[in-house]
């Protein structure tokens, strides 16, 4: 329960403002540290990505449009859909979803900003130097060409004698610091800092499948690291882990890369569920039916997801009684996928469905995403496996759930969330129209590619011969790329458009449930002039009053006076959020841009073998990590 | 309605076309030609068939569901607790019992079809060395002392069991027609057992990414009745015929030696015993050039040795600097080894 509060008092908002906005100029951009900001960051530097994945995608489209082709040389065709998967998955898709989570989980649960404001910005500035290094080998003429997961030891010293793995390896690492730092961040936040009240039944089921996700980044995210790390040493000191005639293993990297890798898949697919229970929520005025059962398919497909790595490896040749283990556990991942899928059709049943784009993107994300999980039940199958797998089938397979399951979703949020993040409203008829398109282009482009697989297109081929009748289906995909990536142009360009020309929103456009609309549009720096207390899982729906004592309330109220200026919230217990605590976050600071700067500068020093530089960067770390740590502008 | 009719239609139209496209052509996994990639196909039309029903039902709902809509229905504490009954149901009917139902055949039919195909019965099978490079396959029969390349001659009716390693990095041997892929993996041996049930000739591709050429590294599984097979064999296992005294054939043999083509190439019963490179001592009796990239005719064979990377940017084989007339030699030596 929320008080609705009308247009803040000027002396607290000024006080409250004071005490939390950041800086104006240059100085106060590269300073910035609220989570807000540090948001929308990540999640415009990601759609930017978007479209440089895309045009890669387009591109490797045109070279297949037909038999023996040659728009693009071998070389380019190899470096373009190795970037294109690597700039989906680690510059698109995982940043898009932290940034989301960054902005809206402390709205959604009440709090003024992030735990550690100035990691978040350290984070940022990680993914973005790693996004610019990797796509730098572009500039360089050095691109990665060993496919997203780079496979030993075609990636090793022996066979990629370039620097081009180098800046692969060493961008995808500083994406990764700013993903497991988002991690640390995000479940310290949805643990510790929840309204008073707000206990784990009460969580809104974005904010869960984002707990859920930091955790599983948490743990997939330094194996990874790990691995990475073991390869950058083949690679410069020759230690060889991966080579098989010097006592290594190829197959470990396999192992290594999808531990991480399988997880990687769900680190996505979960916060993009998140998302669809919050639009759906929202566009259809019900709570999401059956919250137990779909908060617990969040966390059993957190925790499965680990035990399914070797579904990627059904080929390497490994024991019978592995690959049926693996196929079963793989198998019983679509049971929480399909708790979750008739969870909504269930809200959508009882509830009254208004049909404004986010519902749209919901509706093509549930019959996309459904076929996309046959496919994945199908490629399960070690048998079957044996044809689909690094075949078109498998491409086609994937793209059903990432676009379908993943970027439908990313999209609806964005046009769910756009009112809080800039309050202007994007174009209603524009937006439907934009996700038809897209739909139709979808399908027309990943459908024809099942045939192509089962026909025997293996993946990764940058032409085939023509007497194979390869030519109508691919032409066909690539006709239907062209009408996706217009509908993807036409939503972008829509916000785009809103940002600055769309309709003032008022402040809750889609009478939605959650605390995020409670706020002005946009938000406030510091969120909210009082601190919410909460009494149920709707806390706009539900007309209980919480029940606390005089004295907690008391304490609460007064977090609307900031004490000395300085960055107050409170913190809460984990289990039934009662409030603990009321403690103070540091301010902006440029210190985690120097940190990223200087860590960014090591990294290249490595890459470009030239230690002084690598040296020079490591000490500038070091410094500004002591600076860092000798005041952390909690006090001012 | 009507015009929703006409989508529907439309649609379908659509689907039974990309259908129809899908079976024109060479058809690879839909047209088998073993047990193995047989009932794999069975397994897919099951999975299939399964996926349909689930389909169907799914999006039935969903649609129901949205055009439901009652706000009567939402009213009320008690409406609102029959309500959440009615939606759990839906929840533990469709999300678990329905998959539970779905996945417990398809699991047994899984683990069945698995046991089967690593079911070894009958005669012990031919054993058939594969060897992967960056981009061709090494093909040897170490039964019969023979070495080739890209094309591998197998009896029909009769199991053979490709024994795959790698020299260099990871490759993946895919002949669709006649069995799932399985990789080569460098400091492993895996194995890969199928028989053909039809004589003919089954394109197979590269399906693990290994590098440039990749896409140029194909396959061909030549299947025979057992007579000609035999007669294959005792034909490769032969060393290469002497080139005729005083043509211009031999006159390419030394070519063949001195520009270096030998350093790479071996053809047995000759000094040339290079083993970077294919076997070239039958090269004329094969069906493609350069793993599949180009048909064998003396045209394309000319047009491969003077610069390979015309066809196969990327291969290791360098473009050669011969003299036409050198070049022509070669040539028509490369045209005797049968």
């Amino acid at each position: 329960m929320t008080e609705v509060l009308a247009p803040p008092r000027r002396t607290v908002h000024q006080a409250l403002d004071d005490a939390w906005s950041s800086p104006p100029g240059l100085l106060g951009f590269l300073s910035a540290v609220n989570h807000k900001q540090i948001g929308l960051r990540f999640v415009w530097t990601a759609v930017a990505f978007l479209f440089v994945g895309g045009i890669e995608a387009l591109l490797v489209r045109v070279q297949l449009a037909r038999a023996e082709n040659d728009v693009l040389s071998p070389e380019t065709y190899n470096q373009l859909f190795t970037m294109h998967g690597t700039t989906m998955m680690f510059l698109f898709a995982v940043p898009i979803l932290e940034g989301l989570a960054m902005y809206l989980t402390p709205l959604q649960i009440g709090t003024r900003d992030m735990p550690f404001p100035r990691l978040n910005a350290f984070g940022y500035w990680c993914y973005l130097f790693g996004g610019v290094l990797l796509n730098w080998s572009l500039v360089s003429g050095s691109v990665p060409d060993g496919g997203w997961f780079a496979y030993t030891p075609l990636s090793g010293p022996e066979f990629s004698p370039s620097r081009a793995l180098d800046f692969w390896l060493i961008g995808i690492t500083l994406v990764e610091i700013a993903g497991i730092l988002g991690a640390v961040e995000l479940i310290v936040l949805l643990l510790k800092q929840r309204a008073p009240g707000m206990n784990l039944a009460r969580i809104p089921l974005f904010c869960w499948s984002m707990l859920v996700m930091a955790t599983m980044m948490l743990i997939a995210f330094p194996v990874v690291l790990t691995a990475s790390l073991l390869l950058e040493l083949e690679r410069k000191v020759g230690a060889p882990f991966y080579d098989a005639a010097a006592g290594g293993n190829p197959l470990l990297w396999q192992h290594l890369f999808w531990i991480f890798g399988h997880p990687e898949v769900y680190i996505m697919l979960t916060p993009a569920t998140g998302i669809v229970s919050a639009v759906v929520a929202a566009h259809t005025g019900r709570r999401i039916v059956a919250y137990p059962l779909v908060v617990a398919a969040l966390i059993s497909v957190g925790i499965a997801s680990f035990g399914l790595w070797v579904h990627h490896m059904f080929t390497v040749g490994l024991p019978q009684v592995v690959l049926g283990l693996f196929a079963v556990a793989s198998f019983a991942i679509a049971i929480p996928s399909g708790v979750q899928i008739f969870a909504w059709i269930a809200t959508i049943w009882e509830g009254v469905p208004r049909w404004r784009t986010p519902m749209w993107f919901v509706m093509g994300f549930i019959v996309t995403f459904v076929l996309g999980g046959f496919t994945g039940v199908m490629v399960a199958s070690p048998p079957f496996d044996g044809q689909a797998h690094d075949s078109y089938f498998v491409v086609a397979h994937f793209h059903y759930v990432l676009i379908g399951g993943v970027v439908f979703p990313i999209f609806a949020g964005l046009h769910h969330w756009f009112p809080t993040f800039t309050g202007r409203l994007p174009n209603e008829r524009v937006g439907r129209a934009s996700c038809g398109v897209q739909l139709v282009g979808f399908h027309i482009t990943f459908f024809p590619q099942h045939l192509l697989g089962l026909q025997g297109m293996a993946r990764r081929v940058y032409t085939y011969a023509e007497d194979l009748g390869w030519d109508a289906l691919n032409l066909v995909s690539t006709a239907g790329s062209f009408v996706f990536g217009a509908g993807v142009t036409l939503f972008i360009g829509n916000l785009a458009w809103a940002r600055r020309r769309g309709p003032r929103s008022p402040r809750d456009p889609w009478t939605a449930d959650t605390l995020e609309w409670s706020t002005t549009a946009p938000p406030p720096s510091y969120n909210f002039v009082d601190q919410p207390v909460v009494s149920g899982r709707s806390p706009q729906w539900d007309r209980q009053a919480p029940a606390f004592d005089a004295q907690t309330l008391e304490a609460l109220a007064a977090l609307a006076h900031p004490h000395r200026g300085r960055r107050e919230v409170v913190r809460t217990s984990v289990f039934d959020a009662r409030p603990e605590a009321i403690f103070s976050l540091p301010g902006p600071s440029v210190l985690p841009l120097c940190a990223a700067l200087a860590l960014s500068v090591a990294l290249t020093g490595v890459l470009v073998d030239w230690w002084p530089l690598a040296i020079g960067g490591a000490a500038g770390f070091g410094w500004a990590l002591v600076a860092w740590l000798n005041g952390n502008g909690a006090h001012r | 309605m009507s015009r929703r009719r006409g989508v529907v239609r439309g649609a379908t139209v659509v689907v039974l076309w990309l259908l129809l496209t899908a079976c024109a052509g060479e058809a690879g996994a839909w047209q088998p030609r073993s047990r193995q990639a047989s009932i794999v196909l069975w397994l897919f039309w099951v999975m299939l068939g399964l996926a349909a029903v689930v389909f169907v039902l799914v999006v039935a709902l969903l649609v129901r569901a949205a055009r439901a809509g009652d706000p009567a229905g939402v009213a009320g504490d008690a409406g609102e607790q029959a309500a959440e009954r009615r939606a759990r149901r839906l929840v533990l009917g469709g999300g678990v019992l329905l998959p539970v139902v779905v996945l417990v055949p398809l699991s047994i039919a899984t683990l069945t079809v698995a046991a089967s195909l690593s079911h070894r019965v009958g005669p012990p099978a031919l054993p058939i060395e594969v060897i992967g490079h960056q981009y061709w396959w090494e093909i040897r029969y170490p039964d019969h002392g023979v070495v080739t390349a890209n094309e591998i001659h197998i009896p029909g009716g009769t199991p053979v069991e490709l024994t795959l390693t790698t020299e260099d990095v990871i490759h993946s041997v895919w002949v669709p027609q006649l069995s799932g892929k399985v990789d080569m993996i460098p400091g492993e041996v895996t194995e890969l057992r199928f028989e053909a049930d039809t004589a003919g000739t089954y394109l197979g591709q590269c399906a693990e990414l290994c590098g440039l050429q990749h896409a140029r590294m194909r396959l061909h599984v030549v299947a025979e009745p057992l007579d000609r097979f035999e007669a294959w064999v005792a034909r490769q296992a032969e060393p290469a015929a002497a080139p005729e005294p005083g043509s211009r054939a031999e006159a390419g043999a030394e070519v063949f030696v001195e520009a270096g083509c030998a350093a790479c190439h071996t053809v047995r019963g000759t000094g040339a015993a290079g083993e970077l490179g294919p076997d070239l001592t039958h090269v004329a009796d094969r069906l493609y050039l350069g793993a599949g990239t180009l048909r064998n005719d003396r045209g394309q064979l000319a047009g491969w040795v003077a610069n390979p990377h015309a066809s196969k940017p990327g291969a290791l084989m360098p473009p050669s600097s011969l003299e036409p007339e050198e070049l022509l030699a070669v040539v028509d030596y490369l045209e005797t080894l049968r």
